[in-house]
C-alpha cells in the first residue's frame, strides 16, 4: 500500500470527502446548512489582501469599501442576495473588470504583497497566475485537446503538452470520460463535462488562484456535487474563491465566508461585505443579524 | 348527487369547448396569407418572365457557337465575337477588389468592434460607414476618375491609357464594396459570443490572441460570405467602369504586348459587354449576342453565389 501512494497521485481514486446522500441539500438542510467547511487555522498565510475595495461602473457606485485576506490553500466563499456585488469583486481580483469599458476600481488588491491595480502591472500576466471559471460553461468552440493545451501554448510551455493535458484533466476529474475522444469539439460533452473541461483549462496554466463565479449554478446536482468535490481536492494545491447562491454550497465547501449584502438608497443598489469569517462561524454563530437571516433564509 | 356534479362537469366541458373552438377559417387571416402568397408568386413570375426571355433570346448563339462564344474575344464582326475579353477584364478587377478589399475591410471591422472604444467618435465613423454603403456607384466612379486614375499614372502603371485601365478599375470596385465588407465582418465579430472572449483573458491570453485565436475563427463564416457576395456585387456593377473609362468599343491587344502592356492597356468588363452590345446598331448584337452575353453573366454570379453558401456551410460545419 504505501508504495503505492507516490503513484496514485495523479489517478483519478480519490477519496471523495463526501458521498452523495451526505452532500445533497435536504430538506433539514435547507432550514440549517450542515456545515462539513472547516473552522480552519491560522498557520496559511494570506496571498491576497483586499483593502478598502470600491468598485464603480461610470457613475453607479456598485461595492463599497471591501477588506478581507484571502488565504493560500483554502477556498473562500462569497455568498450573498443577488446585486451584492460578489462577481464584481470576484472579477476584480484578476482584473477581468479591466474588460468593462466604465468598470471602475479604486483601493488596493494585493497578491504577495503587490498591488495588482499598481501603474505598470499587466493584466495578462495577472490573469494566467488568477485563473478564472466562469458561471456559464464556455469552452472554446475547438476540440477537448486544445481547449487544455490553449493557455499553456500561450504561454510558451515547453514541456512535452501531452502528458500536460492528461495531467489537467485527471485532476479535473474528467480524463477517464474524454481520453478516447480528445479531438472531439468540446460542445459534445455535457454541461457538467464542460465545467470540469473549462476547470482544466484553468489549472493547465498552473495558476496560484481559482477563481469561480458561480461554477455550479447551471448544472444539475450530480454535476454540481463533482464540482464540489473537485473542489475539495483541488484546494490542496491551489488558492480558491468561489462565489455561490447556494449557501448550501458555500457550508460544504467553503473554510472562509464572506457574506455580502445590498444598500438601497437614491435608487442605487451599492453592496458591500457584512461578515467574513471562518464558515463554521458563519453558518453556526453569524455575529449580525443580517447575516444570520440570510443563512436561514428569512431575507434573500 | 352524483347527477348534479355530472351535470356541473358537463357544462364545465361545454363551456371550455366554446371558448378554445372556433367555427372554420378566419376570413381574416385567410385573405391576409393568400395576398402574400400572390406577392411571392408575382415577384417569382416576373423573375422568371425575365429569365425565360433572355434565355430564349440567348439560346440561338450558344446552339451555334457554343463553347467558341465564350472563349472568341471582342469583334465587329457580329459571328466571331465572344465574351472573352470581358470575362478576362471581369476576373481581373475582383482579383484586385478581393486582395484590396478583404484585408483593409476586415482589420477595419476588427479596429471598430474590438478596439475602438465606444464614444461618440467611433459611433460616427460607424455610421459613415453605413452611409457610404449606400452611396450609389457612379459616384464612386467619379472618385476613381479623379483619385484613383491620375495615382495609377502617378506611379508608372498608366500605360497607354493613361490610368484608365483595369488597375484603376479595380481599385475603384475595392472602394465600393469596402464599406459593405467592413459591415458584414463587423456584424460576424459582434454575433461571436462573449463568453468566448472572457474564456480567452481568463487563461492569460492578449487581445490580440484572444481575437486571432478564438474571435476570428469563429466570426470567419460569416466574414467569408460576406466578402465573396461583395466581389459578385464588383462583378456586375457597370457605372462606375463606364464613368472611369472602360472600352466599350473594340479592342484587341498587339500580339507581342507584355503582362504589363494588357493589364495597363485598354480593358473591357462582363457588364460593359452587354451594355455595350445592347447599344450596337447592327441588330445581331443587341437581339442574340447581348443576351449570351448576360446568360454568362448570370451564370458566373450563381456560382459565385453558390461559392458562398458552400464555403458558409464548410466552415461553420467544422463544430
Amino acid at each position: 500500500m504505501a508504495d503505492r501512494i507516490g503513484t496514485t497521485v495523479d489517478s483519478v481514486d480519490h477519496t471523495r470527502p463526501e458521498t452523495l446522500e451526505d452532500a445533497s441539500p435536504s430538506l433539514a438542510a435547507t432550514r440549517s446548512p450542515r456545515v462539513t467547511g472547516g473552522t480552519p487555522s491560522d498557520e496559511h498565510a494570506v496571498i491576497l489582501e483586499l483593502s478598502d475595495v470600491n468598485a464603480y461602473y461610470g457613475d453607479f457606485h456598485a461595492v463599497d469599501s471591501v477588506s478581507l485576506p484571502i488565504r493560500e490553500k483554502e477556498v473562500t466563499a462569497f455568498i450573498g442576495p443577488s446585486g451584492c456585488g460578489k462577481s464584481t469583486v470576484i472579477r476584480s481580483i484578476n482584473r477581468m473588470n479591466d474588460l468593462i469599458p466604465t468598470a471602475r476600481i479604486e483601493g488596493a488588491i494585493t497578491y504577495h504583497g503587490v498591488d495588482l491595480y499598481a501603474p505598470g502591472v499587466d493584466p495578462v500576466e495577472v490573469r494566467r497566475r488568477i485563473g478564472m471559471v466562469f458561471q456559464k460553461p464556455n469552452p472554446f468552440p475547438k476540440s477537448i485537446y486544445d481547449n487544455v493545451a490553449f493557455g499553456p501554448k500561450i504561454s510558451k510551455y515547453s514541456g512535452d503538452m501531452d502528458e500536460l493535458v492528461e495531467r489537467s484533466l485527471t485532476r479535473a476529474a474528467l480524463w477517464d470520460e474524454v481520453k478516447d475522444k480528445l479531438s472531439d469539439s468540446a460542445y459534445a460533452l455535457s454541461g457538467g463535462q464542460q465545467q470540469r473541461l473549462c476547470i482544466a483549462r484553468a489549472i493547465a496554466t498552473s495558476p496560484d488562484v481559482l477563481l469561480m463565479d458561480e461554477p455550479a449554478s447551471a448544472l444539475d446536482p450530480i454535476a454540481t456535487l463533482r464540482i464540489e468535490e473537485l473542489m475539495y481536492e483541488l484546494k490542496q494545491e491551489y488558492t480558491i474563491v468561489i462565489v455561490t447562491h447556494n449557501m448550501q454550497q458555500a457550508a460544504r465547501v467553503s473554510d472562509r465566508t464572506a457574506f455580502f449584502s445590498v444598500d438601497v438608497k437614491e435608487g442605487q443598489r451599492t453592496g458591500r461585505l457584512v461578515e467574513f469569517a471562518d464558515t463554521a462561524t458563519i453558518f453556526t454563530n453569524p455575529q449580525h443579524d443580517e447575516t444570520e437571516d440570510y443563512i436561514t433564509g428569512r431575507f434573500g | 348527487m352524483t347527477t348534479a356534479a355530472t351535470r356541473r362537469e358537463e357544462a364545465t366541458r361545454a363551456a371550455v369547448e366554446k371558448a378554445i373552438t372556433h367555427g372554420g377559417p378566419k376570413l381574416g387571416s385567410l385573405a391576409f396569407r393568400l395576398l402574400l402568397l400572390a406577392l411571392l408568386v408575382m415577384s417569382f413570375v416576373i423573375l422568371a418572365a425575365l429569365l425565360a426571355d433572355i434565355a430564349s433570346s440567348a439560346w440561338p448563339t450558344f446552339a451555334e457557337r457554343g463553347p467558341s462564344f465564350v472563349m472568341n474575344g471582342l469583334s465587329l464582326n457580329p459571328a466571331t465575337a465572344g465574351v472573352w475579353t470581358g470575362i478576362v477584364g471581369s476576373l481581373i478587377i475582383a482579383f484586385i477588389v478581393a486582395i484590396l478589399a478583404f484585408p483593409v475591410g476586415v482589420a477595419a471591422a476588427i479596429y471598430l468592434e474590438e478596439y475602438a472604444p465606444d464614444n461618440r467618435r467611433t459611433r460616427f465613423v460607424d455610421t459613415t460607414v453605413r452611409n457610404l454603403a449606400g452611396v450609389p456607384s457612379i459616384v464612386y466612379g467619379l472618385l476613381g476618375l479623379a483619385i484613383f486614375v491620375p495615382v495609377v499614372r502617378g506611379i508608372g502603371l498608366g500605360g497607354s491609357t493613361g490610368g484608365k485601365n483595369v488597375i484603376a478599375a479595380g481599385i475603384t470596385m475595392a472602394a465600393l464594396v469596402l464599406p459593405i465588407v467592413i459591415i458584414t465582418s463587423a456584424e460576424a465579430i459582434r454575433s461571436v459570443p462573449n463568453s468566448i472572449r472572457d474564456a480567452g483573458y481568463g487563461v492569460g491570453a492578449t487581445q490580440w490572441e484572444v481575437i486571432s485565436s478564438h474571435v476570428l475563427p469563429s466570426a470567419l463564416p460569416g466574414i467569408l460570405t460576406g466578402t465573396v457576395l461583395t466581389l459578385a456585387r464588383a462583378f456586375g456593377e457597370t457605372a462606375p467602369l463606364l464613368v472611369i473609362g472602360v472600352a466599350t468599343g473594340f479592342f484587341s491587344p498587339a500580339g507581342d504586348a507584355t503582362l504589363l502592356d494588357q493589364l495597363t492597356g485598354p480593358y473591357t468588363a462582363l457588364p460593359v459587354v452587354v451594355f455595350s452590345w445592347s447599344r450596337q446598331t447592327q441588330a445581331a448584337f443587341a437581339d442574340t449576342l447581348a443576351p449570351a452575353a448576360i446568360v454568362v453573366l448570370l451564370t458566373v454570379l450563381f456560382a459565385l453565389n453558390g461559392f458562398a453558401i458552400w464555403l458558409r456551410n464548410r466552415t461553420e460545419g467544422r463544430w
